[in-house]
């Protein structure tokens, strides 16, 4: 392969824009503009930012028989979250299992009332449509949402952003989605997004995305957000990213999602298991995990993926593995997460991360490290 | 005062065989805002090449090296403190450490402006 990396449909417009572009999971994706990741990450906080997610994959499920219930019985093979409960104008966060228990993504489910709305990680999309397509075929259809563009709006401000030009979007709570005309095209609104901030998603046709953009930007809140500060957002708000915190061996209870697993789905619900590595989840959640997913805070450097941790600034003996890690711009420090054995996890404990050769100190810390502004 | 450069993007002011070591205006622009400095001891003593300090943004950590054979005799605690000094005034205020020249014959081994600048693009 020698092809380049894949363009956004905005990309002109965001060099136009003054954003440094970088290849990102095969995408040349805008890593920050002009005002830096720093200033990027704290005006999202602080007012509101807009954030081109295009590269996500969106993906339609519906079934094919025109039995909506049965395409979310269908998916429920794959997840282990409750999906046939889900009501029209909802989403839900899940995570697809394979046979082992691991995560291979994780995702959005919507419900929108005709058809199941998936957003998926860019990395995984390919693999994911191959996924969903082998275990739906014959029931449901599969159709990849390539013509549409992904826009965030994230912020305390994104609400009165958005609302300048789609009135309806402000009575909408955390979680709900919905299909908007704008300009005689279809677009899926979610009150939710990536930051730990209030705010939106807009999928919207790749052709109506500059103009919505434009219009977005040109509110006096809303300044151009990369993906720089996506990621430092996400991570002070505890919010796994896949391939890094969340992969193919490590389960959704070792990763502490257990709160996306409503009870219908375990043990001693009405729709017990079923999905992928089942059996490995559910004894998980009764019985325990050996490791699990914490949040590290640290003092001076940050401490960054890959890095190993160790229960004493001296011992060589390994106890786990920073999966991500940066400076928190908002909770003014380093902070990471990291899978550590389950009598190291405690609130509290300090640990040990060698950063070149130095023996950094870490206490485990609650997560999010900085508190979540969802408009519930 | 002689400014020279390296090819890991740090600036060189020598003044009689006191060298005073940053990065230059291009580096921070690439590293963007600086979370982090670590700086060297003040009375070590660097090889040319060694590894001298970190400097760190919120994307990235980037060794700083000595650019020169000395002894360190001075740090810039200000930007241990402030760490964005060497984002807002990099070959001012935002020096990191200065050093006495260990070894004057390594000086012509350093890039002038025009060598520097065509790396810095």
């Amino acid at each position: 392969m020698t092809a380049g990396p894949t363009h956004l449909p905005l990309h002109a417009w965001h060099v136009a824009h003054g954003a440094r572009m970088e290849c990102f999971a095969g995408w040349a994706m805008p890593i920050h503009y002009p005002l830096g990741i720093l200033g990027e990450h704290k005006h999202t906080r602080a007012a509101a930012g807009l954030f081109d997610v295009s590269h996500m994959g969106q993906i339609m499920v519906r079934a094919r028989a025109g039995d909506h219930l049965a395409a979310a019985r269908e998916l429920e093979r794959l997840v282990p979250v409750d999906v046939m409960g889900l009501k029209a104008g909802r989403q839900r966060y899940a995570v697809l299992t394979n046979e082992s228990g691991g995560v291979r993504d994780d995702l959005m489910i919507a419900n929108l009332g005709d058809c199941w709305y998936l957003v998926v990680n860019a990395a995984a999309t390919a693999a994911d449509v191959a996924h969903l397509e082998e275990h739906l075929y014959g029931t449901c259809s599969v159709e990849l949402a390539s013509a549409r563009a992904l826009l965030a709006v994230q912020g305390p401000d994104a609400c009165g952003a958005l609302s300048a030009l789609m009135p309806a979007v402000a009575a909408m709570h955390f979680m709900d989605v919905g299909a908007f005309r704008v300009d005689d095209t279809t677009c899926f609104i979610s009150r939710s997004g990536y930051t730990g901030e209030d705010g939106f998603e807009l999928s919207v046709p790749a052709a109506l995305a500059e103009d919505i953009a434009e219009r977005l930007l040109r509110h006096p809140s809303v300044q151009l957000i990369g993906l720089g500060a996506r990621d430092s957002l996400r991570l002070e708000a505890g919010l796994c990213l896949c391939g890094h915190d969340l992969g193919g061996d490590t389960t959704p209870i070792e990763a502490a999602l257990d709160w996306a697993i409503q009870s219908v789905r375990r043990t001693g619900g009405s729709r017990p298991g079923g999905f992928p590595g089942a059996d490995v989840i559910l004894t998980q959640l009764e019985r325990g995990v050996a490791r699990k997913r914490v949040g590290l805070r640290a003092e001076g450097r940050p401490v960054r993926e890959g890095a190993v941790l160790f229960a004493d600034p001296t011992s060589d003996a390994a106890i786990g593995r920073v999966t991500s890690g940066t400076y928190g711009p908002s909770a003014e420090g380093p902070v990471a997460m990291g899978y550590v054995p389950i009598s190291l996890a405690p609130i509290g404990t300090r640990l040990f991360a060698d950063v070149r050769g130095q023996r950094i100190p870490l206490v485990v810390s609650n997560m999010p490290f900085v508190p979540h502004r969802y408009h519930r | 005062m002689e400014i020279r450069y390296t090819a890991e993007h740090e600036w060189v002011a020598l003044e009689a065989n006191i060298a005073t070591i940053g990065i230059t205006d291009y580096a921070q622009r690439v590293l963007g805002d600086l979370v982090f400095v670590q700086l060297p001891a003040v009375g070590s003593s660097l090889a040319k090449g060694a590894a001298a300090g970190v400097v760190e943004s919120v994307k990235a950590a980037s060794d700083i090296y000595a650019p020169l054979t000395g002894r360190v005799v001075e740090v810039n605690p200000a930007t241990v403190e402030t760490p964005g000094l060497v984002n807002s005034d990099p070959m001012g205020g935002g020096w990191l450490f200065k050093i006495e020249v260990g070894d004057p014959s390594e000086v012509k081994e350093l890039l002038d402006e025009a060598a520097y600048g065509k790396l810095a693009t």
